[in-house]
């Protein structure tokens, strides 16, 4: 991500094996590495999921309190999603407040959630203009090998199913599953050269030329997207990122699930 | 340990010299070790403590940036122990707060005293303690995993360093408090040792506690520690030790007893 050194043999080696159809873990171009998804993992959270794609592992802890509305919303609750890279995970990230990395990664989250309204906000008033639940999604990178886009996402999404409102704290009656509307996936694809491919390890998201992420929902439609790295993407080429996101979403979906 | 909620106390320990969850006066909770788990970091290790979840890694020796914190003749020793926002009841703010820069610094000043930094001069050896799940005792937590995480790391140290703590509770002395014990209880005390030499590296304490209770608390957190330093020895083992290793070490047994025979 930032400052590493690319080697250049690599870089071919790499080429090399897009050209031949195949990949440096022997993956094929639209194959995701082995996905774990574990949910409740932390009992001092009200929902949260671990999720590992490949080596690369996210923990998602969700607390849902009680606060104000936003004055132009007074009748649903709050969604806020917040990213930490802690210098844990990778001998590149340091410690300090949010970068311009991990504050993409938590808005890229936070827009496939929010665009694809994940959650029923409306359930989440208590009182109109006064007192809605806030719903806090931490993201906890916990070790970085490549696409913390999908994990992240992944294991935000996976937590927010299993989360419970905590209303008899608050004397709101009894506990109750967060309100849920569908389960809106994101997928992300690297370009290299002139090959795509979806889930990117660390070695290839390093010499990527672009990046594109893509929220695809139960029926197909595309609900978020957002383009990174400085190359370009031709339309057909978007097109081909689409399908693949749209079979890939479908599995994805499945794995929450189940 | 303040007043704070006093009137809600439970009782800690029955008549039967039981605590809350059972266990007796000198019984840790249940402690699992795992060493080497992520991927990315020169040495890690995962805990659970009771119903604490702390994972440490270890980053270097590499070069300690920017160039000014070096030092010429040694290693440094940079620790940062951070909690999870969803690790306590209240959602905590993400970021540093006190306790934690604090509790940072005498965790690097533990390692500082048994790492070989003379071997290392002018790079930095970095421990990052992350608090997942936290129910008291999170400091001892993190520096059992970090000792275990550096010699994961192959950092060349004088022993592995277990910590455990102990304190007053009902006016009686026992180890290893969890929450409630922590926030109702008149004293707690962390201790880390280095194990060889018995030296205590980590002393802390607030709340009350007279001499000779001071005197059994330090004991028996000493006594928890060396509990504690088994565990990692066996969670390096469990990591390291091949199969082969294994089958030698049970033909081993017979004949060592032989040789004691002689």
């Amino acid at each position: 991500m930032s400052e590493d050194i690319v080697c250049e043999l690599m870089r071919d080696y790499l080429h090399q094996l897009a050209a031949k159809g195949t990949r440096i873990d022997g993956r094929k171009h639209d194959e995701y590495r082995k996905i774990e998804i574990k949910k409740n993992v932390i009992s001092s959270a009200d929902g949260s999921a671990q999720v590992s794609i490949g080596n690369t592992s996210v923990l998602v802890g969700v607390k849902v309190e009680l606060g104000e509305p936003f004055p132009d919303t007074p009748n649903i609750g709050v969604l806020t999603t917040n990213a930490e890279l802690i210098p844990l995970a990778s001998p590149t990230f340091e410690p300090g407040p949010p970068n311009e990395e991990s504050i993409e990664l938590a808005r890229v989250v936070d827009r496939g959630l929010r665009e694809g309204q994940v959650i029923n906000l409306e359930k989440l008033c208590v009182a109109p203009g006064e007192k809605v639940w806030i719903v806090f999604v931490d993201i906890h990178v916990l070790d970085y090998d490549g696409n913390l886009f999908d994990t992240a996402y992944l294991a935000s999404l996976a937590a927010l199913t299993c989360t419970k409102i905590p209303a008899s704290s608050q004397g709101l009656g009894e506990d109750f599953p967060l309100p849920i509307n569908g389960l809106p996936i994101e997928c992300t694809v690297v370009k290299i050269k002139d090959y795509l491919l979806i889930d990117p390890a660390l070695d290839e998201e390093r010499i990527a030329d672009a990046r594109l992420t893509m929220a695809i929902d139960e029926m197909g439609n595309i609900r978020a997207i957002q383009k990174g790295l400085s190359g370009a993407f031709t339309l057909d080429e978007v097109k081909k990122v689409i399908s693949m996101c749209r079979v890939s979403s479908q599995y994805l979906r499945n794995l929450v699930k189940s | 340990m303040s007043g704070i909620g006093m009137e809600n106390k439970p009782k800690l320990v029955d008549e039967n010299n039981l605590r809350i969850d059972g266990r007796k006066l000198d019984e840790l909770r249940p402690i699992r070790i795992e060493a080497g788990i992520l991927k990315r970091a020169d040495g890690s290790a995962y805990v659970e403590w009771g119903e604490n979840k702390v994972l440490a890694a270890v980053y270097g020796p590499r070069e300690a940036k920017p160039k000014h914190i070096q030092n010429p003749a040694k290693a440094i020793v940079q620790c940062r122990y951070n909690m999870a926002p969803f690790s306590v009841s209240e959602r905590k703010r993400p970021g540093p707060d006190r306790r934690s820069v604090e509790i940072s610094k005498i965790t690097g000043d533990v390692f500082e005293s048994v790492l070989f930094l003379e071997m290392f001069p002018r790079a930095s050896i970095d421990i990052f303690i992350e608090v997942l799940q936290a129910n008291a005792g999170t400091r001892c937590a993190g520096i059992t995993a970090a000792s275990v995480a550096l010699a994961d790391a192959g950092i060349p140290m004088a022993d592995l360093v277990p910590a455990c703590a102990a304190g007053k509770i009902d006016g009686k002395i026992a180890v290893d408090l969890k929450k409630e014990e922590d926030n109702y209880g008149e004293a707690d005390l962390p201790v880390a040792i280095i194990p060889r030499t018995k030296e205590i590296v980590l002393l802390q304490m607030d709340g009350n506690m007279s001499e000779t209770e001071f005197e059994t608390a330090l004991n028996m957190a000493m006594d928890a520690c060396m509990k504690i330093y088994e565990l990692q020895k066996d969670a390096l083992k469990r990591k390291y030790i091949t199969d082969q290793e294994v089958d030698a070490e049970q033909v081993e047994k017979p004949n060592t007893s032989r040789g004691d025979n002689q």
